[in-house]
């Protein structure tokens, strides 16, 4: 079945350019928010990179992907190309979200961490983000299952996913209508169920801290 | 020589000058009540103190040394020797209350993590919360949230500890908890910078008053000179005021 | 890496990719209004609609929300043909796009409708207004506050990512333009890092003009960054 394996390349590629874009996102936002003069050159480059990336079409970051890599090295593969475009491009989007969920959390928290000699990073990680991560996962996950849909732009350059296997179907003779009509059902099959899912999270994580624990305690339970 | 003290300290936020040259001293032990006017900049010198506002000018020194607060080493050394309690608690609340109490001591001093927890027990049963270990913050009340913050403070093991008037934000049936609580530490010899509006306990466990207004230090002494005999015509005004309520 | 970058070729070309840019500005701003139009309609039905409309508007937001744009397109530019339909590229695209942005703006504005609260229709009531003073002076300023910043927002969404689509079956938009010249002289990534360039002057020039309108007409403090 290679509509299967189509499917799996787009949720494949999908997933571990959103993943890393979620990641290199978070060290991004981070260093946006180092204060002081000398880091001023980093967080004018964090804050362009988010604000350009914002306002290009994956299209052309695909196209500047595939042939900037490859005037560099030749042997590079299209689903490599295909999962550093999507990363180049969810990074930007995940930036803002996380920055949202950091600036969410109040400010008389990170003014007790300091003052008890929390450093930066301590901060970040035992205080900012076991805050702000209910802010932030639900969006960031429904943005990575939104973009499922736009990946199909990448079989532009012939990355081997799910639309790129339609129009092969279609050049073979089958009925555009049915191709498409199937290419289409298939991509639903896989963003319907998820965009569900990411609905339920946030739902779930709307709960406060000790909620969530009691939660943990008695999973069977739910009213 | 002074265990704390604070010389001509300046303070401003953005072109707002807050603090303009403020000058007192604390001993070892003793507990000291910083009074003044709502506004008076009572809160900015203990953030001062703390390293969270910079100040502008002056000096603050422990047992003699020197703090310079554009350094961060001194930042926080100075934040090695005070703790401060906030008017609102500000609790972790994605913490326990056990976990509130000895993240500090176990991640940032390194300290063991077994013997930080039995001093976490110790110091929640001082402040009369043994059973409150696995609650988190939004689950107890405001006087219980604030003491469970003194106790985090202690658990810093500072040689001074500043409170920023914390009975401030609680319903008036549960600040006779807290106070009980900073009675205590008074009694243990507990050196203490306490900012209040309760003027009864001040003179009650104050050893000396430190009197604010307008980002200067009017007057200061034991508490029956400032509340019996006031030399300044400003103190006498304030004590005035507060008396009559 | 022996690749030498000749800009000047790139810049060359600028009046042919504001040729393409024109078009792509066409394309956004018919799509996003002709979308605007079915989400009016379709957050209308999907509030107070009942029965099989209702129903209907919902299906449409969750097929068009959870199906690429791409295939919708290539559904009108490939299959119609076979049913004897045959639009242009630049026609396919549009329909497409519109649909599409219909159903992201139904939801949109149903946000809208949903936000006005019933206190506020009283106080109007009370205030001796007629329904028609009601609409005018509390309901209407009251959605349009409440959903210009995701409108202003979407628009960027659908100048940007949408357009560019119409590239891949060969409308002369921006991308595409960038695209037909790239294929005939080989300067790939200066082409397309000019094109960037021009897109991200375009969205700003967008974005600006849209706080700025925000600002003056709804009192909104949309966000230019
Ligand atoms: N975050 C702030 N930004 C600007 N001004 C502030 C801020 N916090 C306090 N101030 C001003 O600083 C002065 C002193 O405030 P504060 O130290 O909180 O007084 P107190 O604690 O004695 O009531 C006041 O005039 C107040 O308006
Ligand atoms: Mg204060």
């Amino acid at each position: 079945m290679l509509l299967l394996e189509a499917m799996g390349t787009t949720l494949a590629m999908t997933a571990i350019g959103c993943v890393l874009g979620f990641l290199i996102a978070f060290v991004i936002v981070f260093l946006r928010q180092t204060p002081g003069l000398w880091a001023l050159p980093i967080r004018f480059l964090a804050i362009c990179y988010v604000e350009v990336f914002r306002r290009i079409p994956f299209l052309v970051v695909i196209y500047l992907v595939l042939f900037f890599i490859r005037s560099i090295v030749s042997e590079v593969s299209l689903f490599t190309i295909a999962v550093v475009a999507i990363c180049i491009y969810s990074t930007a989007y995940t930036a803002d979200i996380i920055r949202g969920g950091f600036e969410s959390v109040s400010r008389q928290q990170i003014e007790a961490a300091r003052a008890m000699n929390f450093s930066r990073w301590q901060t970040l990680m035992n205080v900012i983000v076991p805050q702000s991560w209910p802010v932030i996962l639900p969006p960031a996950v429904a943005f990575a299952i939104s973009f499922i849909k736009d990946t199909a732009l990448v079989s532009q350059v012939g990355v081997f996913e799910l639309t790129f296997r339609g129009k092969e179907l279609n050049n073979e003779g089958f009925s555009a209508l049915l191709v498409f009509g199937t290419i289409a059902f298939l991509y639903f099959l896989m963003s319907y169920p998820l965009s569900r899912w990411g609905r339920w999270l946030e739902q779930r994580l709307a709960s406060s801290p000790s909620q969530r624990s009691k939660q943990r305690l008695r999973p069977a339970y739910s009213p | 020589m002074h265990h704390l003290q604070v010389k001509d300290l300046s303070s401003a936020y953005g072109p707002l000058t807050v603090l303009k040259g403020v000058n007192f001293t604390l001993a070892k032990g003793e507990t000291a009540a910083l009074i003044g006017p709502s506004g008076s900049g009572k809160s900015t010198v203990l953030r001062v103190l703390m390293g969270l506002n910079k100040p502008t000018g002056g000096e603050v020194l422990i047992d003699g040394a020197a703090l310079d607060y554009s350094r961060p080493a001194s930042v926080r050394a100075a934040r090695e020797r005070m703790a401060i309690v906030f008017q609102q608690y500000n609790l972790f609340q994605n913490m326990s209350v056990l976990r509130n109490v000895t993240i500090a001591p176990v991640k940032i001093k390194g300290r063991p993590r077994k013997e930080v927890e039995a001093e976490a027990e110790r110091l929640l049963s001082k402040v009369g919360l043994a059973d409150k270990h696995h609650a988190y913050p939004d689950e107890l009340s405001g006087g219980q949230q604030q003491r469970v913050a003194i106790a985090r403070a202690l658990a810093l093991r500072p040689q001074i500890l500043l409170l920023d008037e914390v009975t401030s934000a609680l319903d008036p049936e549960l600040v006779n908890e807290v106070l009980d609580t900073i009675r205590g530490l008074a009694a243990d010899g507990m050196t203490m910078l306490i900012v209040s509006h309760e003027m009864a306990f001040v003179r009650e466990v104050a050893t000396k008053v430190v009197m604010m207004d307008e980002g200067l230090v009017v007057e200061q002494g034991p508490p029956e000179q400032i509340f019996g005999a006031p030399k300044t015509d400003r103190a006498r005004e304030f004590v005035g005021k507060i008396l009559r309520h | 890496m022996n690749y030498t970058f000749q800009f000047g070729v790139a810049f060359a070309e600028l009046p042919e990719l504001l040729k393409g840019a024109i078009i792509t500005f066409e394309l956004g701003i018919l799509a996003f209004w002709g979308g605007a139009l079915i989400g009016l309609l379709g957050a209308a039905l999907k509030t107070y609609g009942t029965g099989p409309l209702r129903w209907l508007a919902g299906a449409y937001v969750v097929f068009f929300t959870n199906t690429p744009a791409l295939i919708q397109i290539y559904f009108l530019y490939f299959g119609l043909p076979e049913l004897g339909i045959r639009w242009s590229s630049f026609t396919c695209t549009l329909i497409g796009l519109t649909l599409n942005a219909g159903a992201y703006l139904t939801e949109i504005m149903r946000a809208g409708y949903i936000s006005v609260r019933s206190t506020e229709v009283e106080a109007a009531e009370t205030l001796g207004m007629s329904r028609w003073q009601q609409i005018r002076y509390v309901v209407v300023p009251h959605i349009a506050k409440t959903i210009y910043p995701a409108l202003a927002n979407f628009f960027i969404v659908i100048l940007v990512m949408g357009t560019s689509i119409g590239a891949i079956i060969g409308v002369d938009e921006l991308t595409g333009q960038a695209i037909n010249i790239s294929t005939e002289n080989y300067r790939w990534i200066e082409m397309f890092v000019v094109v960037a360039g021009i897109y991200v002057i375009l969205t700003f020039i967008a974005s600006l003009s849209l706080a700025l309108v925000g600002r003056w007409a709804f009192r909104v403090k949309a966000k230019v960054f």
